[in-house]
């Protein structure tokens, strides 16, 4: 089954995307902030990576950045963050993410998006 | 050894301690103490000589109080110290000028005439002085031995001559190695501090042993002198004339404090700071006063102790510890008086000289072409050794007079006749410092009738007492005249000779002065310089515009002059400060009339104003002015000064208006951009729980088949996330509303354990289950406040929301604390989790701060919690901080004040 990670600090978030992604079919892992994700990431290098970017201690460009430095991890990213600015959308594309999603987002796009994501992935 | 000669190399030792002391004080001089009002005061005590030392004591020994009229005068005239005194120093500053000769030549049109009149009159009234100092040093040798210091041959084995070439070396090393007489000389004035000290030193050890060693106390010497048959004339003022003596006494010293050339060296030329005369006005009364008290013990003493013997009562002060065996306190008090003859004859002799060659040498050479061209380049030479051959000059002149003549007077009637001499200024200065219409001609009418009248009252009888001119003058009056009797000057016999002289001669000088000035007219240039000394403090600091000056001048030619008295460097030092300040261009070949009249103003430093006006005038191409352009430019200097007055205080008041511009400005870019960030922010925490929201309802629409469990608990969720909103958006509300102050808080009296308590039993339960320990120590006997009950349960609920999120996981402990503090209570909330870095303390009250090092994020609450919790003490008249350390808990506490 195809992994995908989950990185939110709001639990509610977490739940309806955890509804969402199982309903999809994928295993789900679930990171509270930027320090759980890497763990995970590592560990279990799943294929898709939904990310949020304002957390505690590591922060969601940081992550990005570290997936996309490690040629062993091959998860497509995909931000979803409630910061909608021009500039934090670059930011993120140049941190090396495959798509950018604002909050509130739409469930449907989401779930497309990252079944789009997966069939990109081998 | 003998004791002559240990006298001899004391005497010796003090001139080399002195020459010491100059040359510390000149390598020294930019410590701050040398140029201070206490050296400035101290200075000033040149005043007390060796005639004061020795003489006083002999006065009241045998004429009582009236010696006190010496220092009662310049005591009662130290408070007009600030009035005349000081604008004496602000024109002598503004023009540089450096003698008393020179301020009244420079007031009185730069006058030749009237600078060689005040110097002929001031050497006439000061040799004979100083020659009294050569004498009482010489007497008080001879108290000693019987030997004398005064060789019976030639100069050159007379110790004196000696003693007084020392003195002319000093006075030539420390006080005119400058050609330009304006710099002060820290050297001499410290040396000069150093003898005032010395000899109010010695003199009061000397009091000190004859009233509490030779005596019980004053009373114990008043008592005994009851018996002396003249004590009662001795303690009190005299017969009825004395009043008279007293009055034109006190006056004479009063004018001599200013007018003596010493003291306007010391106080006028040797000033830095006008401001020292605020110290000097109390401290050197204060001197006058210490030098004097043991005075009349002493005299009294002396007559006890010497009753059966003929002394000299001037010379009591040595005799009597000579007597009681003390040769050491006989030397010390014998250095004293050594110490005020000397500072008395090299602050004279600085004076003099500078006066005999600005107002004597160098005008006769500038006006004999002879001699003017065969010195033409080398003039400054000739004013810098001109000075130098003139002390010479000087101190040779008192030597022979004191081994001619000097031994035949007392100690006493020279200082004052010297007095009376140099009194004849007074009209002339004081007039001319406060009357513009005061003129040259009636300065010189008045100064030459005056000096006439001293010369026949008070100088001839004591050429006749020396056996110089015959006795028939006195008796028959001069030439025969009986009007000219020098002691019944017209017939008139009231007061001692002293007094008669002063008063008749400063009547007829002062009636001279007013009435020929009334009658002739002023020169432009005096108009002009009139106007600028009456009125200096309008014109001090514009000097060189308030000249008129018309002609052709080159930079060349005056640069050429100036550079050859003050030397390159500073000329071009000189000139480009000046240009500075007047805003003028440099560069062009012709100068205007600033700067000519700056030139001739430093030149007058070094040569005098008259013969510096000469000078100028060889150089330069002068035209006639007429009397209106002087007035008008003096008018211009002042709306000038006072334009520029204005201008500085409007443009300091934009520089004002601008500076609070700036803060406001920066305060409302502040505003504006926490505003924005608040706005971002708010709409940002709105995102989360909309984003839930949204989600869920989605979820919930497009999946029909959820189980009822799930269902419900997505319901549920999507409620709890309104719910969020809602409080936030109130929050949100509340926090302007009280930003805009709009709300008004009801206030009624509260305990606040009571309120703690009500606060704390809608929470309690929630927080025990959470495994969190809450502990109470609340004082009991706290006052009641006035607050609004709602808004502090909100404080306390939000405190206690933040200290609940921040415990540690396991053994979870708040501590809630009441105290009364210092007319406030005190409430505290005090959890035990990981606390908050330092920096990040002063932030936690802004809007939606959260610390950025914190593991949790915001579970629950807006952000918004501790600003308006902030606002509510705020608005108590309260006040909420926070302190904690990383590791040790967050304790957050506010206080209110009880009415």
């Amino acid at each position: 089954m195809k992994k995908v990670l989950i990185v939110d600090d709001e639990p509610n978030i977490i739940m309806s995307l955890e509804f969402l992604i199982k309903k999809s079919g994928y295993q789900t892992f679930i990171a509270r902030d930027g320090s759980e994700a890497l763990a995970i990431v590592d560990k279990e290098i799943p294929d898709v990576v939904i990310l949020d970017i304002m957390m505690p201690k590591v922060d969601g460009y940081e992550v990005c950045e570290y997936i996309k430095k490690h040629k062993k991890l091959t998860s497509k990213v995909v931000f979803l963050s409630a910061k909608g600015k021009e500039s934090d959308i670059e930011k993120g594309y140049a941190a090396g993410a495959d798509f950018y999603m604002t909050k509130p987002f739409s469930t449907k796009k989401l779930v497309s998006k990252v079944n789009e994501l997966m069939s990109l992935t081998t | 050894m003998a004791i002559e000669w240990i006298v001899i190399i004391a005497s010796f030792a003090y001139l080399i301690l002195l020459f010491f002391i100059a040359g510390w004080a000149e390598k020294n001089a930019d410590k701050s103490w040398l140029s201070s009002p206490y050296i400035y005061a101290l200075s000033l005590a040149v005043y007390c000589t060796a005639w004061t030392y020795y003489g006083s004591v002999g006065r009241a020994a045998n004429q009582g109080l009236d010696f006190l009229t010496t220092y009662i005068g310049p005591i009662l005239a130290a408070p007009l110290f600030w009035l005349v005194l000081r604008k004496i120093i602000r024109i002598s500053k503004s023009l540089r000028i450096t003698t008393i000769a020179d301020f009244i030549s420079s007031r009185y049109g730069k006058s030749f005439s009237l600078g060689a009149m005040v110097t002929v009159i001031s050497v006439l009234a000061i040799i004979p002085y100083m020659s009294i100092q050569l004498k009482a040093i010489s007497a008080s040798f001879s108290i000693f031995s019987t030997k004398s210091l005064v060789g019976q041959g030639l100069f050159f084995d007379d110790t004196a001559f000696y003693i007084t070439m020392v003195i002319g070396a000093f006075v030539i090393i420390f006080g005119s190695r400058k050609v330009d007489s304006s710099q002060r000389n820290i050297g001499l004035i410290s040396a000069i501090a150093f003898e005032s000290l010395f000899k109010l030193f010695a003199f009061i050890g000397l009091g000190i042993y004859v009233t509490y060693g030779m005596y019980n106390g004053f009373s114990d010497i008043f008592q005994s002198a009851k018996v002396l048959p003249e004590f009662e004339q001795l303690t009190s003022l005299g017969e009825e004339s004395a009043y008279t003596n007293w009055f034109w006494l006190n006056l004479l010293s009063m004018l001599a404090i200013v007018m003596l050339p010493r003291q306007f060296h010391v106080a006028v030329k040797e000033n830095g700071n006008e401001n020292h005369l605020k110290k000097a006005m109390w401290l050197f009364p204060l001197y006058l006063l210490l030098i004097n008290v043991f005075v009349v013990p002493v005299a009294l003493g002396g007559r006890l102790f010497f009753v059966d013997q003929a002394i000299d009562a001037d010379t009591y002060v040595l005799a009597m510890p000579l007597a009681t065996n003390k040769p050491l306190l006989a030397l010390l008090v014998y250095l004293g008086g050594f110490s005020a003859a000397t500072s008395m004859i090299i602050v004279s002799t600085s004076a003099l000289s500078i006066m005999l060659n600005n107002h004597l040498l160098v005008p006769l050479i500038l006006r004999n072409n002879t001699l003017s061209n065969a010195f033409d380049n080398r003039l400054n030479t000739v004013v810098l050794r001109g000075k130098q051959v003139m002390i010479i000059l000087m101190l040779l002149l008192s030597y022979l007079y004191f081994k001619l003549v000097g031994e035949k007077f007392s100690l006493v009637s020279i200082g004052l006749i010297s007095f009376a001499g140099i009194a004849q200024f007074a009209p002339a200065l004081i007039g001319g410092l406060f009357w513009k219409n005061g003129n040259k001609k009636g300065a010189i009418v008045g100064i030459l009738t005056g000096f006439t009248i001293w010369f026949v009252i008070l100088v001839i009888p004591t050429i006749i007492s020396a056996n110089l001119l015959p006795v028939s003058i006195m008796t028959e009056g001069l030439f025969g005249i009986s009007l000219f009797k020098p002691h019944a000057f017209l017939g008139l016999e009231i007061g001692n000779f002293v007094a008669q002289g002063t008063m008749w001669s400063l009547l007829f000088n002062s009636l001279a002065y007013i009435i020929v000035s009334s009658l002739s007219n002023r020169s432009i240039q005096e108009t002009n310089q009139s106007e600028v000394f009456v009125d200096i403090f309008k014109y001090s600091t514009n000097y060189e515009s308030a000249i008129l000056w018309k002609g052709k001048a080159f930079y060349n030619d005056i640069k050429k002059l100036l550079t050859m008295f003050l030397g390159k460097e500073r000329t071009e030092r000189a000139f480009k400060k000046f240009h500075a300040r007047n805003d003028i261009q440099e560069g062009s070949m012709e100068a205007d009339f600033r700067v000519v009249n700056y030139a001739e103003k430093l030149l007058s430093g070094a040569v005098g104003s008259a013969s510096a006006r000469v000078m100028m005038s060889s150089v330069v191409k002068e035209e006639k002015v007429n009397l209106q352009e002087v007035f008008d430019i003096l008018q211009e200097t002042q709306r000038y000064i006072s334009d520029n007055k204005e201008l500085k205080k409007k443009s300091e008041e934009l520089r004002e208006t601008s500076t609070k511009l700036m803060i406001a400005n920066a305060d409302l870019t502040k505003l504006d951009r926490l505003k924005d960030e608040f706005i971002s922010t708010v709409t940002h925490e709105m995102r989360t729980p909309i984003t839930s929201i949204r989600a869920f309802s989605e979820i919930l629409n497009d999946n029909d088949d959820l189980e009822v469990e799930q269902r419900e608990q997505f319901f549920k969720t999507i409620v709890e996330e309104t719910k969020r909103m809602e409080r936030l958006i109130n929050q949100v509300l509340d926090l302007e509303k009280m930003e805009a102050g709009k709300i008004q808080f009801e206030l009624s009296p509260l305990d606040m354990n009571e309120v703690l308590e009500e606060a704390l039993n809608s929470v309690e339960q929630s927080v025990n289950e959470k495994g969190i320990e809450i502990e109470k120590l609340l004082d009991k006997n706290i006052p009641s406040i006035e607050g609004n009950k709602d808004r502090l349960i909100q404080v306390i609920l939000n405190l206690v929301s933040n200290a609940r999120k921040f415990c540690t996981k396991e053994n979870g402990k708040i501590t809630i604390k009441t105290a009364l503090k210092d007319k406030h209570i005190e409430l505290s909330v005090a959890d035990n989790g990981i606390g908050i870095a330092k920096e990040s303390q002063a932030m936690i009250f802004e809007a939606f701060y959260q610390a950025e090092d914190q593991t949790l994020k915001k579970p629950e609450g807006s952000g918004l919690g501790l600003t308006i919790s902030k606002k509510i003490i705020d608005k108590h008249q309260g006040e909420i901080w926070v302190s904690s350390k990383v590791g040790s808990g967050t304790l957050v506490a506010f206080k209110l004040p009880i009415n």
